[in-house]
């Protein structure tokens, strides 16, 4: 839950980037981490295996310059996405306030990412939220391995398979090329502020 | 949704962490919930530290160690301290969702701190339930 605060002028608002384990979430981070590295005045903070896999999360502070008067921070994290870790995955959780589902378009994971989805249904429950309440964008990431014949998922059926019943706005991107990795960034970012705008006055 | 503390709040706690624990030799302290937001921070002017990674860091490690603790079967660990060479830092829980966390040379003992740890809480735990309850 974003934390107002009057003396400083600040809001703290938490942005999750949740799916499969592979799927390109530390990419993303990666990607806006290079890309904005003027305006990131800290590292980023990576927890992970020795096999550079995500083991409990990655954190990447932004901040986007005023909202009403407010100076807002936005708090990037991702989740490790593998099966084992989900009792990590619910804790980077805690507190969310908007949500960016990255798929892996890979034909190959087609089942992991909707028990990715279902699983995150299931964490936030655990907080008394609902994935149909709080802001969410899809992604459907590595989109750039169509040109080395490597077989994807087509968007109806990515669109079927995750959207059908969020009915959200959804990206092809590739976060290994930045391809949309900004505007799905951006997306999420306006819809957690028109969640919680009203109640800054 | 968000959440929010009144002007007079923050300025006590505030006030609370620089008279209880800066000025008694504490390097920096700052109060987080358990989302990994920062409610207030203090610090003795002499280091600056990137606090939001602290928070998050210290949020995710606290929750880690909870969850260890329902596992085992203990309630909660209602405190943590992480002892380094010259640098120290302890974690304190308030009612469910915040935590103070003070980081403390070896100036200081740790019964000291623990001391004044205790006194600070519960000025802030009055304050914060008197937020909850309106
Ligand atoms: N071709 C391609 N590979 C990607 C893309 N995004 C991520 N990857 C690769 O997929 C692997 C897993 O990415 P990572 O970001 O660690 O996934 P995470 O487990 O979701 O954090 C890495 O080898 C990345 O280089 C993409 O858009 N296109
Ligand atoms: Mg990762």
């Amino acid at each position: 839950m974003a934390f107002v605060n009057p003396k400083k002028k600040e809001v703290q608002v938490k942005i999750v980037y949740y799916g499969p384990g592979r799927g390109g979430k530390t990419t993303n981070l990666e990607y806006i981490y290079q890309k904005f590295n003027n305006r990131i005045k800290t590292e980023m903070v990576t927890i992970k295996t020795h096999g550079d896999r995500t083991l409990f999360f990655d954190f990447l502070p932004f901040d986007i310059g005023k909202v009403n008067g407010y100076d807002v921070k936005i708090q990037l994290y991702t989740v490790p996405g593998q099966v084992k870790y989900n009792a990590t995955r619910r804790l980077v959780l805690r507190g969310v306030d908007g949500i960016v589902f990255v798929a892996d378009a890979m034909a190959v994971r087609r089942e992991k990412n909707i028990l990715s989805l279902k699983n995150l249904q299931e964490n936030l429950a655990n907080y008394k939220k609902s994935v149909f309440k709080v802001p969410i964008v899809l992604q459907y990431n590595k989109v750039d391995l169509a040109e080395q014949g490597i077989p994807l998922l087509p968007l109806e059926t990515l669109n079927k398979d995750l959207n059908s019943r969020l009915k959200t706005a959804s990206f092809p991107a590739s976060a290994l090329t930045g391809t949309n990795v900004v505007a799905t960034m951006k997306k999420i970012i306006s819809m957690t502020m028109a969640s919680i705008i009203n109640e800054l006055k | 949704m968000s959440y929010t503390l009144g002007q007079e709040q923050l300025d006590g706690i505030e006030e609370i962490l620089q008279r209880d624990l800066i000025d008694v030799g504490v390097r920096c302290v700052f109060l987080i919930d358990m989302a990994g937001n920062i409610i207030a921070n203090r610090d003795n002017g002499k280091i600056k530290h990137d606090v939001y990674s602290l928070a998050a860091l210290a949020a995710g490690n606290f929750g880690a160690v909870s969850a260890m603790a329902k596992i085992i079967g203990e309630g909660e660990f209602s405190l943590l301290f992480h002892k380094g060479k010259k640098e120290n830092i302890h974690f304190n829980k308030i009612i469910t969702e915040f935590l103070l966390i003070t980081i403390f040379s070896n100036d200081i003992s740790l019964g000291f701190l623990r001391l004044k740890v205790n006194e600070t809480v519960e000025k802030i735990k009055q304050i914060l339930e008197s937020v909850q309850a309106s």
